[in-house]
């Protein structure tokens, strides 16, 4: 069997894997990382996306084994060491962008990854980053909203009486 | 100065740290040690007959422990069916059994034949393809119509036909409806289909069963919106084990919309294997397998009358609906088209004559039941739609014809039983004006023409029927359960308080918004109050969340429960000061004897209570810690109004939606951006059942949109941002909150504005379609533009065609190599 | 998934004596592995070619631009920017964010989904497949629905793709695959205009003549007309007669794409 080391959130891991090891299952199973969810099995759904050298990537669809020397983050890897929450997460409880939980470990991932490649993107390009994620609960109104605030930019304020 | 705490302020969501750092804890995200792994073989034909089923190979495999079949739960109970309908002729519903495992025949795909345990799930799963069920198969029926001809192969061979029942409501108005047609001055006719949907939590079901030898305890973890149902249902009429010796927990719950509320198969299986192995054994649905496992919703072909006068006055309506059960009868199926549906077809309107005629019909596909709305989407997508037709025909402006008929003074006794306790059609009406600009809307038209775009606006009314549900009532109509909800308000020495609760947060919030109601009555920081909910060993008899019932009828036992606590606290408080009990007030956590100033902390009395040196133990007892249940007296009745602005591609007949206005009733709101959240919510699914859910089978019943390579999620680019107000607001006048509910509108609310609009925009453009079945995609629209008739009218199978994405693109490389 | 085991090379040597044997290629997998999932490929040995250097990124020349087969989506979509705007925004659109980051343009290429987005570009550019052992002109690479001229264990390790004057795709998206439903690339040339249909044909991409010899004559809009021959493909979500009467609203749009400069369109929601 295979022996994979990476980073993942910063720790230095290894172990065995098989071939058919997906990435989520190293990570849920191996190293009991729960946060990444795994909602789909035709790789669509995004609730497994994770970071691999910076990059979003759906942990379902890669093998633990060709991440040999990865760097992985995940939704556990994304708060800081004194438990603040990042931006992109704060900006999620403030703007109410979950409902669930279950979409969410992936669209913080996923909006996390899009203020990285596009500091201030607009609303359509804000949707359109999001294409390869699915939630159920939200409409993905205050998902919009919350990545958009993330940013810096301006947005509606919840609802208030 | 907006609320910051307590009823009316949006409070940040407590639960939404854990979810979003990654620390939920979901069913799958519980191993129990030791445990084992089931993976079930499901039938790939609809309807087969099981000759016999050789597991000698799969047996024989690597980890596996023990293969079931039916043959195994012969002597268990199926799992049970909650309502009983009884159809027009005053019979029972015709209600077959619904094994653990296939017996005798499989009766859709996805139908479990055997089940492997294993000592993982690879290898439960390799074992499962080992496994060889000698099928006969037997021709399916799927199309509705089909089912109940004559000669129709039937589904179950112990029953007399394929009909479950043929259900009229208000049969003693059926004649008073017909003659109310034969005198209409204008009658408008409309045959369609509401299509079948996949519920789709992101998070598939998973169950894991537990069991101590040793005390003869049974645990289930469970993705359940409702653990308390799931325990009585499953332990008294699966498998026969007394509530005392059975815990269900559904912890945090991925998502819920209705197909979390039933008793599934698997969970009993687990159960039950947990106990027959001495192992835990734990069940993970893929995708693949919750769109063949799930209870599927909607599903309805109907044909609908509306008769109106010579000045357009609704005068009768009449409705013919054929409503899918498929296989078998899921928990609640056959509640969902009759008594959440024919009560609701009034509307908001004063129709004096209502007769809603409904065949719930056994197929060859997955069994049908409760989807986020369930019965009343379909009520109010059909009668929406029929109204605008009508306006059309007539010539008229469809919102004025909707408002010269709308219900004005309250309560309203409808014809269809149910009593409107209070509403304000104008009111919300008048909302959805002004915030939708509908002023504007000739000016976007002229915009989008000018982009050569042809734009349409549609707008709908919805009423519905949520806090579900008075228990004396429902028994009468045939519910085998009682519908009220409770709660234990648990106050601790030093003041902070503990609330346990039969409603299940899945998604709504409960942990925050029920939070703000106990701390907003005794005048305490929201921190103060913590929410516990989902495990039956901790929580008191439930009901659960569904029904858009949650602080309707939990949050009055949770208020009842309260008062009993401040009741109680004020007797400790008025021992404390020597004052007459009748004096006592609470503000803002603090006792005061009024006209004077004394006063005594919250955090006193709840410390003499727990340690009662100084303390009236001749008249009470010690400890604050009380329980309601709360029945409620009617149902809340949220209403509202919705526009919807769409633009068509002339060239791809590609629907988008531009703006979307929602403006609902819902009473008093605890917290405005929960409510929110949970109207958006709505609107996506209801948009998504509009122009991209189809869950479709072909003729031989397969499925076809078995993944997500084929059933149309929307996502975020479907959508655009949301205009919702719940500023119109008549609190109901029969629960102590004044909630309605807010769940399930958006849901119920959209779907006919969308397909109005569409209406409405092909017509700006001269085609002069009548109605389009949903989902309106592209093709569908195109062919409609075209002179086509797309489906129009036409039960299951829902596709003309056996492909499908998946399996050309998923497929495909494996046939090469 | 049936158990296999995984080989990584890192040289395109070694992956080619590794594929010498029962063993299948894994490019970026994001077709692949939920096949393997559904277990309809029992492949016995995969061979990552993720880790082979030689067989990535994208480099421009006199004759050409060359993209090597390893090379993912959102790569490509960067490197083609300024070279072939038209293909980069193809690039940049194919499903989405993560899959882009894996998924690469050999492995698509190699697939030859009939609704994939890559071999639109390449038929549509008249590109040149690179394998390990020789080189092969689009015209002859794509032989139908998932049907290519490699032969087993054959590597695609570049494309070379000339530039053109101007170019633009267009698609309709299936909104629950996010694969085309039909889309159109389009290319001018100094010789003649190229166009390519996907998504819509059972015989899998394809070259609409016709469609190429009106805009070699005029590259206007206006000038498609007429639909294509051939048997379309029918689904869930769009009749043969829908993705017939798709192929030229596409094309069309695809050139005044090409006109604008804008690289191309994607049918969206809201």
């Amino acid at each position: 069997m295979p022996q994979v080391s990476m980073t993942v959130n910063g720790r230095a891991v290894s172990g065995e894997v098989e071939g058919r090891t997906l990435l989520v299952e190293f990570l849920r199973e191996g190293l009991r990382l729960t946060g990444t969810h795994v909602g789909c099995d035709t790789s669509q759904c995004g609730a497994c996306a994770v970071h691999v050298d910076g990059k979003l990537v759906k942990a379902c669809t890669a093998f633990a084994a060709e991440l040999d020397g990865a760097e992985v983050t995940t939704i556990e890897g994304m708060a800081g060491a004194d438990g603040s929450l990042s931006a992109v997460q704060q900006a999620f409880q403030d703007y109410h962008g979950l409902q669930c939980g279950f979409c969410t470990p992936g669209m913080v991932m996923a909006g996390a990854a899009l203020l990285e490649e596009n500091p201030r993107p607009s609303e359509a390009d804000v949707r359109q980053y999001l294409e390869g994620n699915i939630c159920r609960c939200t409409g993905y109104h205050n998902i919009v909203k919350a990545i958009m605030a993330a940013s810096g930019q301006e947005v509606e304020p919840v609802a208030a009486e | 100065m907006p609320k910051d705490t307590g009823i009316g302020a949006s409070t940040k969501r407590r639960e939404d740290v854990r979810f979003l750092t990654g620390k939920g804890r979901y069913t799958d995200d519980i191993d129990v040690r030791g445990q084992a792994h089931v993976v079930f073989l499901r039938s790939d034909v609809a309807h087969a007959r099981i000759g016999g089923i050789d597991t000698s190979e799969a047996e024989a495999m690597p980890g596996v422990i023990r293969v079931f079949t039916g043959r195994d739960f012969e002597g268990v109970g199926g799992l049970p069916c909650g309502w009983q309908i009884t159809d027009r002729h005053g019979q029972p519903m015709q209600e077959p059994a619904h094994p653990v495992l296939a017996q005798g025949k499989v009766r859709h795909v996805g139908d479990p034949i055997a089940a492997v345990v294993a000592e993982t799930r690879q290898q439960a799963r390799d074992a499962a393809e080992a496994i060889m069920p000698d099928l006969e198969e037997l021709p399916a029926v799927i199309d509705m119509k089909a089912a109940l001809a004559e000669d129709a192969p039937k589904v179950h061979d112990d029953l007399t036909s394929n009909l479950c029942y043929d259900w009229g409501f208000v049969e003693e108005n059926k004649a008073a409806t017909d003659e109310a047609f034969a005198e209409a001055a204008h009658v408008t006719t409309l045959e369609l289909v509401n299509n079948r949907l996949i519920a789709n939590p992101m998070e598939p079901r998973v169950a894991v069963g537990d069991f101590n030898a040793a005390t003869g305890d049974h645990t289930l973890y469970t993705t359940s919106q409702n653990p308390h149902v799931i325990r009585l249902l499953m332990g008294a009429f699966v498998l026969g084990i007394p509530e005392h010796k059975l815990r269900v927990v559904a912890p945090d719950v991925g998502g819920g919309f209705g197909t979390k509320i039933f008793h599934y198969a698997e969970e009993a299986f687990c159960t039950f294997a947990a106990k027959a192995l001495g192992r835990p054994v734990k069940w993970t649905s893929s995708r693949s397998e919750a769109f063949m496992s799930d209870a599927h919703g909607r599903d309805h072909v109907t044909k609908i009358e509306l008769a109106l006068d010579a000045q357009n006055n609704f005068t009768a309506l009449r409705t013919e609906t054929y409503a899918n059960m498929g296989a078998y009868l899921s928990t609640f199926a056959p509640s969902v088209p009759t008594w959440l549906h024919g009560t609701l077809m009034a509307g908001n309107y004063r129709t004096p004559l209502v007769y809603v005629n409904v065949k719930a019909v056994f197929t060859n596909t997955v069994p049908v039941d409760a989807y986020r709305g369930a019965g009343r989407p379909e009520a109010t997508f059909q009668l929406e739609r029929v109204i605008d037709l009508a306006a059309r025909e007539l010539g008229v402006d469809p919102i004025a014809l909707r408002r010269q008929n709308f219900i004005t003074e309250f309560p309203y006794q409808t014809p269809v039983a149910v009593e409107y306790d209070t509403g304000d059609y104008e009111g919300t009406m008048k909302v959805l004006e002004e915030k939708a600009d509908l002023a504007g809307f000739a000016a976007r038209r002229k915009e989008s023409e000018a982009k050569g775009k042809m734009r349409g606006l549609g707008v709908n009314c919805y009423i519905e029927a949520c806090g579900i549900a008075p228990s004396k009532l429902v028994g009468q109509l045939g519910a085998r359960a009682g519908l009220y909800e409770s709660a234990t308000v648990r106050v601790n020495a030093t003041g902070g308080i503990t609330v346990m609760t039969g409603s299940h947060s899945h998604g709504q919030g409960h942990e925050t918004s029920f939070a703000q109601v106990v701390a907003d009555m005794i005048g305490l920081p929201e921190d103060m109050v913590e929410i516990e909910h989902g495990d039956t060993a901790n929580t008191p008899m439930g009901m659960g969340t569904y029904g858009s019932r949650s602080l309707a009828v939990g949050g009055s036992a949770m208020v009842r429960a309260t008062e009993k606590i401040v009741a109680k606290a004020k007797k400790i408080a008025a021992h404390l000061m020597e004052a007459s009990e009748g004096d006592i007030e609470l503000k803002d956590g603090t006792f005061t004897v009024a006209g004077t100033d004394k006063e005594v902390a919250w955090g006193d009395v709840t410390l003499a209570a727990y340690v009662p040196h100084n303390y009236p133990l001749e008249e009470i007892e010690p400890g604050l810690e009380e329980t309601a249940f709360y029945d409620p007296n009617n149902f809340t009745y949220p209403a509202g109004a919705y526009a919807c602005e769409v633009e068509v591609d002339p060239e791809t007949g590609q629907v988008t939606v531009e703006r979307f206005t929602a403006a609902d009733d819902f009473g008093n709101v605890v917290n405005p951006m929960i409510v929110e959240g949970q109207v958006h919510g709505g609107l996506a699914q209801g948009i998504g059942q509009a122009l991209l859910e189809s869950c479709a089978y072909d003729e031989e019943g397969q499925l076809l949109s078995a993944s997500y390579m084929d059933y149309a999620m929307p996502r975020a680019h479907d959508l655009p941002m949301f205009t919702v107000d719940s500023s119109s607001r008549t609190p109901c006048t029969h629960n102590p909150l004044g909630v309605k509910g807010c769940g399930e509108a958006g849901a119920i609310g959209s779907p006919p504005s969308v397909v109005n609009a569409v209406i409405d925009a092909l017509h700006s453009g001269g085609h002069r379609v009548g109605h389009i079945d949903m989902p309106l995609t592209p093709a569908r629209v195109w062919a409609a533009m075209n002179g086509a008739v797309p489906n129009m009218g036409a039960a299951q199978p829902a596709a003309r065609t056996d492909a499908t994405t998946e399996a050309r693109s998923v497929g495909g490389p494996a046939t090469r190599t | 998934m049936y158990a296999f085991d995984i080989e990584r090379p890192t040289s395109l040597a070694d992956a080619k004596a590794l594929l010498a044997g029962e063993a299948q290629a894994l490019g970026g997998g994001q077709t692949l592995i939920p096949t393997l999932k559904q277990r309809l490929a029992d492949p016995g040995t995969l061979v990552c070619l993720s880790g082979i250097a030689e067989m990535k990124g994208v480099t421009s020349g006199p004759d050409g631009v060359a993209i090597g087969g390893g090379t993912t989506h959102a790569e490509a979509a960067e490197g083609l920017k300024d070279a072939i705007p038209g293909l980069a925004y193809l690039a940049s659109r194919i499903g989405d964010p993560a899959v882009r980051n894996r998924g690469t343009i050999g492995g698509s290429l190699a697939n030859d989904d009939p609704s994939a987005c890559w071999p639109a570009g390449a038929l549509g550019l008249g590109a040149t497949i690179v394998t390990d052992a020789r080189e092969i002109a689009a015209d002859d690479f794509f032989q139908g629905m998932f049907t290519t001229a490699l032969e087993d264990g054959e590597i695609v390790t570049a494309v070379r793709f000339p530039v053109p004057e101007a170019s633009a795709y267009s698609k309709m998206i299936q909104p629950a695959s996010r694969f085309p439903l039909v889309a159109a690339f389009v290319a001018r040339f100094p010789d003649g205009v190229r166009v390519a249909i996907t998504g819509a044909s059972e015989d899998g991409v394809f070259r609409w003549r016709e469609a190429e010899g009106a805009l070699s004559a005029d590259f206007s809009p206006e000038v498609v007309t007429g639909q294509p021959e051939g048997p379309m493909i029918a689904d869930l979500h769009g009749t043969a007669d829908y993705r017939r009467h798709l192929c030229a609203v596409m094309t069309r749009r695809a050139v005044r794409a090409a006109l604008d400069g804008t690289g191309g369109l994607s049918s969206a929601g809201a």
